[in-house]
């Protein structure tokens, strides 16, 4: 039987949204604060959903120690406690949350192989969300 | 189409333990979840339901004979209880989030004449749920 499981993390990290091609005008009409020069920081939460079969022997889609263990060693500590403009992944891509999701999906997709990536989801702060799936619709 | 949730809470022990495996293979699989004594959970229930809306009533369903029934076949069964010893679908059945989930599924999807039942979620804690939309 297929099912669904979900894990929630947590990372703080900082960033300055800006986008090269616009003018100072432009920068600041779109981004408002967020394109203050020194940047400002999130403490993010990161959803991540696996499905599979459910393993008879174990009663588990995947051992939630694998998945700790990749999300903490590649996401948690890419990200966490850093300045998301300075690092490779962010050069000419603005750091937003949105491409955060993209960016994050990809390191699961290409790296997790326990269970199958469905989607994730980021919250960078109480009263926004946002969720990526790989570009599939997502199901309620 | 308007799909509706309700909740539900309920707190119960358990312990994950195959007894196909060895000692160290239990251990190693299931780590402190494997302690000999089991451990406890607050867990939440959400029920989901979808339907259309009835023109009279305005309901998807009649949001307390959900209620009624998810008292009845669910946390009865379940609140308070050591799942491995005290639940009959855990006999053999290691009873994991996710086969809790189903396990709800199993019981809920029979008893639910009013709408259909669209996905049963279960938190173990605040950072781990399952869903289980009744797919095998």
């Amino acid at each position: 039987m297929k099912a669904y499981l979900t894990r929630r993390y947590w990372f703080s990290a900082s960033h300055r949204l800006h986008c090269d091609s616009m003018s100072p005008e432009e920068n600041r009409s779109v981004y408002g604060k967020c394109n203050n020069p020194h940047g400002h920081g999130h403490n993010y939460a990161l959803e991540v959903t696996v499905s599979g079969r459910v393993d008879s022997g174990t009663g588990m889609i995947c051992n939630l120690v694998d998945l700790d263990a990749f999300v903490n060693e590649k996401i948690l500590e890419r990200f966490g406690h850093e300045n998301l403009n300075t690092l490779r992944e962010f050069q000419g891509v603005v750091p937003t949350t949105e491409n955060l999701c993209v960016e994050i999906y990809r390191i699961l997709e290409e790296g997790f192989h326990f269970a199958h990536v469905e989607k994730i989801r980021m919250e960078e702060t109480m009263l926004n969300s946002f969720e990526y799936a790989g570009g599939r619709k997502l199901r309620i | 189409m308007v799909y509706l949730t309700r909740k539900a809470e309920f707190s119960a022990s358990h312990l994950y333990h195959n007894p196909e495996l060895s000692p160290e293979e239990n251990q190693r699989i299931f780590g402190k979840c494997n302690n000999p004594h089991g451990h406890g959970h607050n867990y939440t229930l959400e029920v989901t339901v979808k339907g259309d809306v009835d023109q009279r009533s305005g309901f998807v369903v009649d949001l307390k004979e959900l209620k009624e029934i998810m008292n009845r076949e669910v946390i009865e069964a379940v609140d308070h209880r050591f799942l491995n010893k005290e639940v009959a679908e855990f006999k053999d059945r290691i009873p994991t989030t996710e086969n809790l989930a189903i396990t709800i599924w199993g019981w809920l999807k029979p008893k639910l004449q009013v709408a259909a039942l669209h996905r049963i979620r279960v938190y173990e804690t605040t950072d781990l749920f399952v869903d289980y939309y009744g797919e095998v």
